[in-house]
């Protein structure tokens, strides 16, 4: 059985999934549901400022469904906690008590005021949480008040903030970026700047699931009316994936521990977020979804994966495929693979040859043989190796990407004769 | 009249044609598409409806996420014969006519075909995935192969005790070897699980070995810490009338060992075939011989489709493979003459005002170059006569809840205990037995 424990600066969990401060993690009452079933960690719900609460609309919650499946994307419109400050710290206590060997980071978001973070950091380093993590992502609802992605959006108030949170707490900081922004460099630089000890992203993308055509109301709808709210869920991994890698890579921010999220549906997720260098993984929309117990499946597929790959730890796979992540620049522009069509597997949809033939570079031939048999064939010399047939190739192993020796060396655009800037 | 019997009514490719699995292994494909149909759902219907209460959600949801190994254990988990099970437990009326999916889209989660492809998986890539726990130094003897006895010796294996199995037929695994359909259990799928079984070490299985005549339950009491009794079904019924010993008759869970463990090529079968019962081994039996050759091949039983035995399913199956059912007759008596069984003349019947099956006194003749009884089978207590036998109920071992039967230290389970007569049941018994036992022995406590 592989090591799953995990430790991102400094903060100790079992495993490395956690539940992103969100709705499952809003209560004691969740949260030890959560820990009972096998989560290694959860990021406390987001707290504000002492006082009277904020106030949530209903409805809540939209989803983006897939041919038949649901919440593929998932958006909502809840704001941060709406329970009192010191209830919310009690049961903290309460449960980092309960639940010593499990991560306990407390999500935050007060104004933009050096003293707002430093009471709040004295309330709550008392409850013997593991870490802080700075709520610089919200899209809806608080970012009109001066919080939330409205400081994630400006890289200097990232620093600052981050800053009085290092200045006033030994606690380790993990800054939650928001992705609604040009270039997630910044921010990270920014975080990493002011003393970050980690960044956790991705927040949710600013969205409107649907229009409902009936009352021509954004979805979700309140009364009639709706606000963009924060996308998540399945849909939004791949932009997760590539925010991740670029704060990987950089030279400034490499290094840097992230705790991953966006879409951590199954272990085949978290293990890809973790491959780009992520110390630990937050889900949300899954656990909304299905419940708590999927961290059965999270725990014991990536343990079985691991114990496969001969990955004795986290290390041992942590970042492997960042070196692997690029610049277009860099890619071999000699690098060639060509569609190959398994005939005795083709179900003769045609798909392969259609998209080709409208979409692409009329690269699959078609005809039908003597017995009616429709048959689609590759056009070597025409075919640019771009995956589409490939892709939309509904039997598995059917058409596959065979690559070519052509006995060309590597070369990159800078070398390329095509290019008016080469050196 | 001579009778018409003879083997390789079918070319041997017709034959193997014909043989081929019921429920092919599904793709890879495949399983991520009908896994994908699962929901998930909380407090499963499916799960509630396993009699070993497997995890199918939780499993399923591990072939979705490509966790296939992960699936299979938790399979095995609950149910140690999970990879028979998937090929012959009556799914429709258990996980797959609870599932959720039929109400939502008319057609369950093919619950027992992605249970394969995960069994089938684990098999593949071979290893034992259940660790021992330290050696108790306590023996347990188990009397019978079957799947309450293996099932029971596996979990004692587990919870670190010694086992010593004592099974009266030449190999092991009970009906998963001889018992069922060749269609349902193709290749050498119960020795491969057997094996599997034994793999975790601990377990000593002593072959041609039966109670009553090799050892008595006095000495097994004597010997072992603890004795766990899974002989299953030891007779069949009998007709009770003139000729059904004479050529020609047969009972049918004989030939049906006969066809699982002999070249189905050398299997001698007759132009025209009356199978005499309505359960799933008439069935079995009916659909095998209509595989391997036999022109007409009738199957007659005493009520009504809906009082079968059989379950729909298996009716199905026997009626798309060309076997004619025709119910409400009995038999009244068995046709000979001198070469033995000619056929069998049935009366036909009806249920009177009260309910009760009655002749009507009209009767058929069915002529037959073959005639297989399969009306059931029953636990002949004889081997347990002049030795120590527990208390008995309604002809079969009396046990609680634990599976402890009137003994001390002794436990039973399986066909020879009150139950549906399934392999899924057996696993049951045998794991709960298993568990009690462990207590008994590690807390000496009296009521485990």
């Amino acid at each position: 059985m592989a090591d799953l424990s995990c430790n991102i600066a400094g903060v100790r969990s079992p495993n490395p999934f956690w539940l992103a401060s969100a709705p499952p993690t809003d209560k004691q009452y969740n949260v030890e549901r959560a820990f009972e079933a096998g989560w290694g960690g959860v990021v406390w719900k987001t707290l504000g400022e002492p006082g009277p609460p904020i106030v949530n609309v209903c409805s809540r919650y939209g989803s983006v469904d897939y041919n038949g499946t649901r919440m593929m994307g998932l958006n909502n419109i809840e704001l941060i906690t709406d329970r009192p400050l010191e209830v919310n710290l009690a049961e903290i206590t309460a449960v980092k008590k309960a639940w010593p060997d499990r991560a306990m980071v407390v999500s935050l978001m007060v104004p933009c005021n050096e003293k707002a973070w430093k009471d709040i950091l004295k309330a709550v380093e008392q409850t013997g949480c593991d870490g802080v993590e700075l709520n610089f992502g919200c899209p809806h609802g608080m970012s009109e008040r001066g919080m939330g992605s409205a400081v994630g959006q400006v890289p200097e108030y990232i620093q600052d903030v981050t800053g009085w949170c290092k200045q006033h707490s030994d606690l380790p900081v993990f800054v939650k970026l928001t992705p609604n922004i040009t270039d997630i460099r910044y921010p990270a630089r920014a975080a990493n700047a002011g003393g970050a000890d980690a960044v956790s992203l991705i927040n949710t993308i600013n969205s409107i699931t649907s229009v409902n055509l009936d009352s021509f109301s954004p979805e979700p709808s309140v009364g009639g009316k709706g606000a963009h709210g924060g996308y998540c869920g399945p849909a939004v991994k791949p932009i997760a994936l590539s925010m991740v890698s670029e704060i990987a890579r950089d030279p400034e921010t490499a290094g840097l521990p992230i705790s991953g999220i966006g879409g951590i549906s199954n272990w085949r997720d978290a293990a890809e977020f973790i491959a780009l260098g992520c110390g630990s993984v937050q889900v949300c929309t899954a656990a909304m979804h299905y419940g708590f117990k999927i961290i059965d499946d999270l725990v014991d597929g990536l343990n079985n994966w691991m114990d496969d790959k001969g990955h004795a730890n986290l290390e041992a796979f942590r970042g492997k495929a960042v070196p692997n992540v690029t610049n277009w620049n860099e890619l071999d522009l000699n690098y060639k693979t060509i569609a190959s069509i398994d005939h005795d597997k083709c179900i003769e949809c045609g798909l392969c040859h259609i998209t080709c033939e409208d979409t692409s570079h009329q690269a699959i031939g078609r005809r039908k043989d003597e017995n009616g048999k429709r048959w689609y064939e590759v056009i070597e010399d025409e075919c640019v190796g771009c995956n589409l047939c490939y892709l939309v190739c509904p039997v598995e192993d059917c058409i596959t990407m065979v690559e070519v020796d052509n006995g060309k060396p590597y070369m990159n655009w800078g070398d390329h004769p095509n290019n008016p800037m080469r050196n | 009249m001579s009778r018409d019997v003879k083997a390789g009514r079918l070319s041997p490719e017709k034959i193997a044609q014909n043989y081929a699995d019921l429920h092919p292994l599904l793709s890879g494909h495949e399983a991520a598409v009908e896994s994908a149909r699962c929901l998930f759902c909380f407090d499963a219907p499916c799960t509630e409806a396993c009699p070993t209460g497997i995890d199918i959600p939780g499993f399923i949801r591990k072939i979705n996420s490509g966790n296939v190994r992960g699936a299979a254990v938790t399979i095995l988990d609950s149910n140690i014969m999970g990879a028979t099970c998937a090929n012959v437990c009556p799914v429709e009326e258990l996980c797959e006519q609870v599932c959720v999916k039929n109400t939502a889209e008319h057609r369950p989660v093919s619950i027992g075909r992605l249970q394969r492809y995960a069994t089938d998986h684990l098999f593949e890539i071979g290893g034992q995935p259940f660790e021992r726990a330290e050696p108790s130094g306590k023996r347990v003897a188990v009397v019978g192969a079957g799947p309450a006895g293996l099932s029971c010796a596996h979990r004692l294996a587990m919870r670190g005790h010694e086992v010593v199995v004592f099974e009266a037929r030449e190999k092991s695994g009970g009906l998963n070897e001889y018992g069922l359909a060749a269609y349902k259990m193709t290749d050498d799928r119960a020795a491969r699980e057997v094996e599997f079984i034994l793999g975790i070490g601990g377990i000593e299985v002593r072959n041609r070995k039966a109670l009553g005549v090799d050892f008595s339950l006095k000495e097994l009491r004597r010997e072992y810490d603890a004795v766990f009794i899974g002989m299953g079904h030891n007779a069949v019924n009998h007709l009770d009338m003139d000729h059904e010993d004479d050529p020609g008759a047969h009972n049918a869970v004989d030939k049906i060992a006969a066809i699982r463990q002999q070249d189905l090529n050398d299997i001698p079968v007759g132009r025209r075939v009356v199978v005499i019962g309505g359960g799933n081994t008439a069935i079995d039996i009916a659909v095998q011989i209509k595989k391997l050759g036999a022109e007409f091949v009738t199957m007659v039983y005493r009520r009504g489709f809906a009082e079968m035995g059989a379950t729909d399913f298996e009716q199905e199956v026997a009626q798309t493979n060309g076997v004619l059912l025709k119910t409400w007759a009995t038999p009244e008596r068995i046709l000979v003459d001198d070469e033995g069984v000619t056929g069998v003349r049935f009366e036909y019947t009806q249920n009177d005002d009260r309910g009760h099956l009655v002749g009507t006194g009209e009767t058929f003749d069915l002529p037959a170059d073959q005639v297989f009884k399969a009306i059931g089978q029953h636990f002949d207590e004889n081997p347990l006569e002049a030795d120590d036998c527990p208390d008995m109920d309604r002809g079969r071992i009396l046990v609680d809840e634990n599976r402890r039967t009137s003994l001390d230290g002794v436990w039973a389970g399986g066909d020879c205990v009150a139950g549906a007569d399934l392999t899924v049941v057996a696993v049951q018994d045998g794991k709960l037995a298993a568990e009690s036992i462990h207590r008994y022995l590690t807390d000496g406590a009296a009521h485990g």
